[in-house]
């Protein structure tokens, strides 16, 4: 063995083989196993096979017999609980003791011996290259791949213009019109009332006390025939009520809420988790997917974790029965990022 | 006593160190006495039968709520809390605080049914303010509504499951199993601590009732699946999965490739 690694064997479509600078130190001594030498311990190793075997089967029965003694009562959680736990163990114990046994057969009393495949060189024999050459030139030769040229250049150019329809279908896969449009926008418009997630029941600004959180669907969600879930995860709303005193706003921003009542996005400027963890001492809200806090008596900047922009808020008034309203859709798009979004 | 040995026993090495353990235990057993002084007074006060739970606040709150509840710095207002706020924050040993931190946390009750009623009297007559409902209006919800508004509500601090979770700055939202029916009642209406407030105008009583079924259908019905690691999601059941499925996982890779002996 430690002379074939010298030779020098160059052949077609190999790379070119240095010879070892070290010498191929070969197998070590086949190592002897238990049961090899001991005719008793063989002996052992099979009956410890077998019972593993046997085992596997007395489980798996069992396994069915346990869906017997433990049925699922329909309206019992814990006859389920039951259930699953026994005959789950038993199947799995059926299996798990099926392989165990397989791999010890194979490891203690397969032979153990080591074997050497070698590979065989790629390159063909001279008779069948140069047969396979012949054929090439004979295909050629009769149907005229070279010398009918008009022929072969269209046969190239109907290739080409297949795969034309393709790109035409590969597009419709995408959304007909630009997502820019939906992403930018919710349901949200001017003089769409707040309502109760999930009722719809309509928010009195007298309602909302001092430290309440309300979590809010617009009113006009429950119309929604197609894509409702899409249109609730971008409109939804938490409401909440602050003490004036606690409420920093900006100057252009004073109409935006009512009385101390401000309205946010639910839905966090990082990857999109609902942040409704909200802090009513603190006037912090926390989102519970990456920690980003939020501080709403400051239009909800970023006082923590990976958020890159405070929560967008929704302009609120009260319209003339004392129900908060929209004033306007939200004035920047809602959640994440995303490649067209400006800013 | 010549002058002498005097000014020798007072120069000795060892007198520096004589006088620290001197001084160390003199100033530790004052303390230990003042404090035990303390306590003894404390446990007289709470033991005595008081029915005027004026007297009882003035004993044991007033230091930081102030003697007629107006706040101090220590302790917010309670002048409108209302009786349930009484009933709450004393009646799950919340209030009297232990020491100041993160938030007041669910202890031991210091004080008999009695007491706190008496306290909560009184606080209720400061101002009107939510009154304690009596138990079999919190009895007879639907879970199933429950679960729903439970969702929507609660289930973003409590966990899907009640089973609690972590917010800012060492603060937590506690766990709700096995909670009297009066006190889920009381958090929602009340809004302890920086829980939000969910008044009757937004969750209505009986919408309460239907998560207060929820909450018990919960504490009555084991978890289908078996164990629950305490149901707190991802990162318990993550950690159990990479300490125990991967581990085994790589035992059984390194008995396969093993050599049998």
């Amino acid at each position: 063995m430690a002379d074939k690694s010298n030779e020098l064997e160059v052949s077609a479509g190999s790379a070119v083989a240095r010879p070892d600078r070290l010498q191929n130190p070969g197998f070590e001594p086949e190592h002897q196993r238990v049961t090899d030498e001991s005719p008793a311990r063989e002996k052992g190793a099979e009956r410890g096979v077998s019972f593993l075997f046997l085992l596997s089967a007395i489980l798996s029965v069992a396994a069915f017999v346990l869906n017997f003694i433990f049925p699922i009562v329909p309206g019992d959680l814990l006859s389920t609980r039951l259930n699953n736990l026994f005959v789950g163990i038993a199947i799995a114990a059926g299996l798990l003791t099926l392989g165990v046994g397989a791999v010890h057969w194979a490891k203690a009393l397969m032979h153990g011996h080591e074997l050497v495949e070698e590979r065989h060189g790629t390159r063909g024999d001279d008779a069948t290259r140069s047969r396979a050459a012949e054929i090439f030139t004979e295909a050629n030769k009769e149907s005229g791949w070279t010398r009918r040229r008009v022929l072969r250049n269209s046969l190239i150019g109907a290739l080409v213009a297949f795969p034309i329809p393709a790109i035409a279908l590969f597009r419709d896969l995408a959304p007909s019109k630009s997502p820019q449009e939906l992403l930018n926008h919710t349901l949200w418009k001017k003089g769409v009332r707040l309502t109760r997630d999930p009722n719809g029941v309509p928010i009195k600004a007298s309602e909302v006390t001092i430290g309440s959180a309300f979590h809010v669907i617009p009113e006009t969600l429950g119309d929604v025939e197609e894509g409702f879930l899409d249109e609730k995860a971008k409109a939804a709303v938490l409401l909440m009520r602050l003490p004036l005193a606690d409420l920093n706003e900006a100057e252009d921003r004073k109409g935006w809420s009512y009385d101390g009542i401000v309205a946010y996005s639910k839905i966090c400027t990082h990857v999109g988790c609902p942040v409704a963890l909200y802090e009513q001492q603190t006037h912090h809200l926390l989102c519970p997917c990456h920690q980003s806090q939020f501080d709403v008596s400051n239009h909800c900047a970023v006082i923590f974790g990976p958020a890159a922009r405070p929560l967008p808020q929704l302009p609120i008034a009260v319209d003339a029965e004392g129900y908060l309203v929209a004033q306007s859709d939200f004035l920047e798009p809602v959640g994440p990022s995303y490649w067209e979004r400006a800013r | 006593m010549s002058r002498s040995e005097n000014r020798r026993g007072r120069r000795h090495p060892l007198a520096s160190v004589a006088l620290l353990v001197v001084g160390l235990f003199v100033s530790g057993g004052a303390y230990a006495a003042f404090t035990g002084a303390a306590t003894a007074e404390e446990s007289t006060v709470t033991a005595v039968e008081v029915t005027d739970g004026k007297a009882l606040f003035a004993a044991n709150c007033a230091s930081c709520h102030g003697l007629n509840a107006e706040g101090t710095k220590a302790g917010p207002s309670l002048i409108g809390v209302g009786a349930l706020a009484v009933e709450f924050q004393v009646g799950t040993g919340r209030m009297p605080m232990s020491g100041s931190g993160p938030q007041a946390e669910k202890k031991p009750v210091q004080f008999t049914q009695p007491e706190i009623d008496a306290m909560a009297a009184w606080v209720a007559t400061l101002a009107p303010g939510p009154t304690v409902p009596t138990e079999a209006s919190l009895q007879g919800g639907d879970p199933a509504n429950g679960a729903e508004l439970f969702r929507i509500n609660c289930a973003m601090c409590h966990n899907v499951a009640g089973a609690g979770g972590a917010l800012t700055e060492g603060k937590y939202a506690p766990n709700l199993h096995n909670i009297d029916p009066v006190h889920i009642y009381a958090a929602m209406v009340t809004g302890p601590q920086n829980m939000p407030v969910f008044s009757d105008m937004n969750i209505t009583a009986d919408e309460k009732r239907d998560i207060i079924a929820y909450l018990k259908y919960l504490d009555e019905n084991p978890s289908v699946g078996g164990l629950d690691l305490g149901a707190l999601g991802p990162v318990s059941e993550g950690l159990f999965v990479w300490i125990f499925a991967l581990g085994g996982l790589v035992a059984i890779t390194i008995w396969l490739t093993a050599k049998s002996n």
